[in-house]
């Protein structure tokens, strides 16, 4: 069981106290003469340079209930799981953790290249708090778990990526603490390994350990935890079940969404040389722009972008991708799938997208946008929007479909052979 | 048992304390830190293990040659590889937990930033790698010491006294100088990067500066002895000396004085080092 009571904790931003020892030498002196410090300029002044990760966060969690901690990046998440894991100290408030606690914060922690698999096991379970007669004994399980078999005598800088990270996370699955804090590691392997993950996950849950959960990955909170909190700019802004949490979340993500216009938004990667700065849903036959589009509706999907390269980009890959409310990543459109690439002039212009028969169900969706030049990214924006669908009549028969959950619509038929 | 434990977390946690129960609690991970320092040091090399002792073997025939038989220092009577191989083991422990500790913030901080177990385990198991580290050198040095013996003339003046019960002693007081000094200057070099690298320059003025090491206490003047006293190093590699070889000078004010600082020192350093490994992961 975990208490958490009024925890803060303040880093110093840019250069933390002195780089040398002359410069710390000059700073005493000057302290001592009561002169202004040497090295000192406006943003030292206190409040510009120091940032509160996490400021007056409370929780309670108990014996056996598994905490989803979600928020975007840099809420506060990861220090706070550091905190928590005693890798750093809070600047305020406390907490209290009843029972052995193991932190997995990142796999493989403390693997050495030149010793072979069966040794960093040791090495790396002895890390994590295991003693060696637990990991005797769970041995097999653990090679078993990782898929790893005959090459568990040769050193690990052989090992494939996926090898290496599937050995490191069966170590740390098969701890046995009663607190356990995981932050994001389940995003690591292939798809049937991350299968393999997300159920050992739940077998731990199930076995009534308390486990606090960090993770962007929605659909996994949702289905491995009982309740979520919500961190943002490190204050707990929501406290609830999974589903609320996430849907506050979704909430505060479209908010931002809506608030900030594309061209100036700075969470993105790459925009320097290409740079979108809307989109407009239109009708097909119309060219109307739409406040909500129904399913089955003919809609294009007017992109445009600022193009600040001196020279006309050639061979500009671009794509359009929806995700459902939760984040899930639904479809993609992308002009190379098509055979399409364009050439880009410097200075504003606009790309459509046409998408016939628009194949989404009722509900919000958002959407990505990609522009990239032989691999390599121009301007991405995940969430960069999002589109309210109206349930509508998208296989033409008079019949307007109802899934349980958002979805794509694909075209079909049924018969009897 | 385990579920009984609390953990509290709270900001400027009392650093007056040595984890007695963490480090027994970690005990394994001591083990297989240490294991995993003597097998990587020289995987994938020639010689392997055999370094160990080839390292102090390289310098010693070094110092033979040219302090020996050319600078023609005096070595208290003993053969001169005997006398520079035995304070070369000597001083290659201690300097090695000496500058393997004092880097331990800067050169673990990857694997502190990551996950929680008492920080202590490093300097502890590094110091204990180096012990066994020991073996190959002590029978390499039997090896010479038997030729001297037995094929020498020389070989009537070596002689193993009881005094070699106390090598244990010695080496454990070895043992806390370097982890105590490396500790205090860990603190430094969690912030001061700089430090790291005049680390290996300071221990090898250090050798040089210690009668006992490179020259024997014997040249030493009487009346300046007691400032050489200051230098735990040089009471106890004489005394080591002494006790293998027979002949050493044993100045035991200088030994009591080197046992007592020896606590005071690795005491201070583990506190020292406690306040320190609270706060230095969000400055080094």
């Amino acid at each position: 069981m975990i208490s958490v009571q009024g925890l803060s904790k303040r880093y110093r931003l840019g250069q933390i106290g002195a780089a040398t020892l002359r410069e710390t030498v000059e700073h005493w002196l000057a302290g001592r003469r009561r002169a202004p410090h040497p090295t000192a300029h406006a943003a030292s002044a206190p409040g510009r340079n120091e940032i509160w990760a996490l400021r007056d966060v409370s929780f309670e969690v108990q014996q056996g209930e598994v905490l989803g901690i979600i928020g975007r990046n840099g809420a506060g998440k990861s220090t706070l799981l550091k905190i928590l894991s005693r890798i750093t100290e809070p600047t305020a408030g406390r907490a209290i953790l009843r029972g052995r606690v193991a932190s997995l914060l990142e796999v493989g922690t403390g693997f050495h290249p030149d010793l072979t698999g069966r040794e960093n096991m040791y090495l790396n379970g002895a890390i994590l708090g295991m003693k060696k007669a637990e990991i005797d004994r769970k041995f097999d399980e653990i090679v078993e778990f990782a898929e790893i078999g005959r090459f568990i005598d040769t050193p690990v800088k052989r090992y494939s990526s996926g090898m290496y990270v599937r050995l490191a996370f069966a170590v740390a699955a098969h701890l046995e603490p009663e607190i356990m804090l995981v932050d994001e590691v389940l995003a690591v392997g292939d798809l049937a390994f991350q299968r393999k993950c997300i159920g050992k996950m739940e077998t731990v849950a199930k076995g009534g350990r308390t486990v606090l959960f960090v993770s962007h990955n929605m659909a996994a909170i949702k289905g491995l935890c009982s309740r979520a909190i919500l961190l943002e700019g490190g204050r707990l802004v929501h406290d609830g079940t999974a589903a609320e949490t996430v849907a506050a979340y979704v909430a505060s993500v479209q908010k931002l969404t809506a608030e900030q216009p594309l061209a100036t938004r700075t969470d993105r990667e790459g925009g320097e040389i290409l740079r979108f700065t809307g989109v407009v849903f239109r009708d097909a036959k119309s060219r109307a722009p739409l406040n909500i589009l129904v399913s089955g509706q003919d809609v294009v999907a007017d992109v445009t972008y600022d193009c600040r390269s001196a020279v006309p980009l050639n061979n500009v890959v671009v794509a359009i991708a929806l995700n459902a409310a939760d984040g899930a990543f639904l479809s993609a459109c992308r002009s190379d799938a098509i055979g399409k690439e364009f050439r880009l002039a410097p200075g504003t212009g606009c790309l459509r997208c046409r998408i016939p028969r628009f194949p989404f169900s009722q509900g919000r969706f958002s959407y990505n946008l990609i522009a990239y030049q032989q691999g390599v990214i121009l301007d991405w924006i995940k969430e960069a929007g999002f589109v309210d669908v109206a349930a509508g009549d998208f296989y033409g028969t008079g019949k307007i479909p109802a899934p349980a959950s958002q979805c794509v619509f694909i075209d079909f038929d049924w018969e009897m052979l | 048992m385990n579920s009984e434990r609390e953990i509290i977390i709270a900001p400027n946690r009392r650093w007056a304390y040595i984890p007695w129960r963490e480090l027994w609690e970690y005990r394994d991970l001591l083990k297989v830190m240490v294991q995993r320092d003597f097998t990587t040091k020289y995987k994938q090399t020639v010689l392997g293990r055999m370094w160990f002792a080839l390292a102090p073997l390289m310098t010693t025939i070094v110092f033979t040659i040219f302090l020996g038989k050319i600078a023609k220092i005096p070595t208290d009577g003993l053969p001169p590889l005997l006398f520079y191989f035995c304070n070369n083991v000597v001083w290659g422990y201690f300097s090695n937990c000496l500058v393997a500790t004092s880097s331990t913030f800067v050169s673990h901080v990857d694997l502190f930033g990551k996950v929680y177990f008492p920080r202590l385990i490093v300097p502890l198991s590094k110091a204990v790698a180096r012990l066994v580290a020991f073996i190959p050198q002590a029978l390499l040095f039997a090896a010479f010491w038997i030729y001297y013996n037995f094929f020498t003339p020389v070989g009537e003046r070596l002689t193993i006294s009881p005094a070699v019960m106390t090598l244990p002693l010695l080496v454990v007081l070895m043992a806390a100088w370097g982890v105590g000094v490396g500790l205090w200057i860990s603190v430094f070099t969690a912030k001061y990067r700089d430090i790291v690298f005049i680390m290996g320059f300071l221990t090898q003025l250090w050798m040089f500066a210690t009668p006992g090491i490179v020259y024997p206490l014997s040249m030493v003047p009487q009346r300046w002895r007691w400032v050489v006293g200051v230098n735990p190093m040089s009471a106890i590699a004489e005394a080591f000396r002494y006790a293998l070889l027979g002949a050493g000078t044993v100045e035991w004010r200088a030994l009591i004085f080197a046992g007592v600082g020896a606590v005071f020192v690795l005491l201070s350093g583990v506190l020292l080092f406690n306040r320190t490994e609270r706060s230095f992961i969000d400055t080094v």
